[in-house]
């Protein structure tokens, strides 16, 4: 049996089938990603103040993905535009680069996914002071809290990587626990030179007196002084909860969206010859879900990453 | 496009729009990454500069790229909805902060 208007506009809607069911669907889509977004204004606004953590993310790649999903909008929309002149080659083209475009946007994430799987926070039982850590003395603390307590000569948590024996790396998601499981007394941290960076005017004025500004220098730490230790991972606070839900939930959609495409753009492609209008049909369709998943990125990345 | 009965010329038209929405989506984006080394005293005032560029970007691409500046009353009429209850959600989210901190 034909199903009607699976081409062909409906006299009605003015709409094919699967233009008003991808309309459904991309609404229902909305109140998903909204109902998220407003976990993060909750978790966001009742975070104490200075509590929310800054800084964490790396804003380069963060951006660089960005205009890597950008690119693909357009592509994807040209290669529509083409497959409408009736130019398959290029509609092939450019919609190839959309499915590099989402594989390389993947493969990004997954590589930020594993770098904060092995970057630490360590909190300390009592916080270190000055006098014990004077390496630390003058380095600038990115999070508002952090700057606050180090002027204070408090130092409550580090940022950073860790080593432990002799010079082996700490694994992916290792607690306390873990430290403890392995029967690790001493760990050797090496706070990010990122966070814990000398202010750029301090470097120039200890530069005039010849003084060359220290690196932060790696500070042993007795397992037993330890409060918590936790990698960047959901259980590391609200703001990697909400992280990585929005993000995975995003990355999963760009996935199903390549698949999608992928799937049109090769083995789907014979019903070009048979059903050209249904053919093009189905790009603007699959186009269509695309670009509402490079819309969620556009609030995504300013909320995640810089805010 | 809505219809489906566009002319080659309309097509290539719109395919210089694109390249312009394209353009104006990058220029958009470092505006907001510039916003994170340049930061006003108010926090407020970033998070609101920032919250607008990305506004105006997701209406390029839903304007332009998902043709909604020129699409069917029907999708219209199911996207009110979808604004409605979008606003909503997040009316009452924004409503809820706001009673919190009276209460405190």
């Amino acid at each position: 049996m034909e199903i009607p208007f699976t081409a062909k506009p409906r006299q009605d809607t003015g709409l094919y089938n699967a233009k008003l069911g991808i309309w459904l669907f991309l609404a229902s889509e909305v109140m998903l990603f909204g109902a998220l977004f407003s976990s993060y204004i909750v978790l966001r606004l009742g975070a104490d103040a200075g509590m929310w953590p800054h800084g964490l993310m790396n804003i380069p790649i963060g951006t660089f993905n960005t205009a890597v999903l950008i690119i693909s909008s357009v592509t994807v929309v040209l290669a529509w535009s083409y497959l409408k002149l009736g130019d398959f080659k290029k509609y092939k083209f450019f919609q190839s680069i959309t499915l590099l475009c989402a594989a390389g946007f993947v493969g990004i994430k997954s590589f930020e996914y594993r770098e904060k799987w092995h970057h630490y926070e360590v909190w300390f039982k009592e916080p270190l002071t000055l006098e014990q850590q004077p390496g630390l003395a003058g380095h600038a603390f990115h999070a508002d809290n952090e700057r606050r307590q180090i002027r204070q000569g408090q130092i409550p948590s580090l940022i950073g990587h860790f080593n432990y024996g002799h010079h082996e790396h700490a694994g992916y998601f290792w607690t306390l626990g873990t430290l403890k499981e392995k029967k690790i007394t001493e760990i050797e941290f090496q706070p990010d030179q990122f966070h814990y960076r000398i202010p750029a005017r301090i470097q120039a004025e200890m530069k005039k007196d010849g003084k060359a500004p220290e690196k932060p220098a790696p500070i042993k730490i007795k397992v037993e002084d330890i409060k918590r230790l936790s990698a960047f991972v959901p259980a590391h606070s609200t703001f990697f909860a909400i992280y990585f839900t929005l993000t995975f939930l995003h990355a999963l959609h760009v996935v199903g969206g390549a698949i999608v495409i992928a799937w049109i753009w090769g083995p789907g492609a014979a019903l070009w010859k048979t059903d050209p209008e249904r053919y093009t049909n189905r790009v603007e369709v699959s186009g269509l879900f695309w670009h509402f998943v490079d819309l969620v990125w556009i609030f995504l990345f300013p909320i995640l990453y810089l805010l | 496009m809505g219809d489906s009965h566009h002319s080659p010329e309309e097509i290539k038209k719109h395919m210089k729009l694109y390249l312009a929405v394209f353009g104006g989506l990058l220029l958009g984006t470092l505006i907001t990454v510039a916003l994170y080394y340049i930061y006003f005293v108010q926090f407020w005032k970033t998070v609101a500069v920032a919250l607008l560029v990305a506004t105006i970007k997701a209406t390029l691409v839903a304007a332009f790229f998902m043709h909604l500046s020129n699409e069917k009353k029907t999708i219209y009429r199911f996207l009110l909805v979808t604004v409605f209850f979008f606003a909503g959600m997040m009316g009452l989210t924004l409503w809820a902060y706001a009673d919190h901190t009276m209460l405190k």
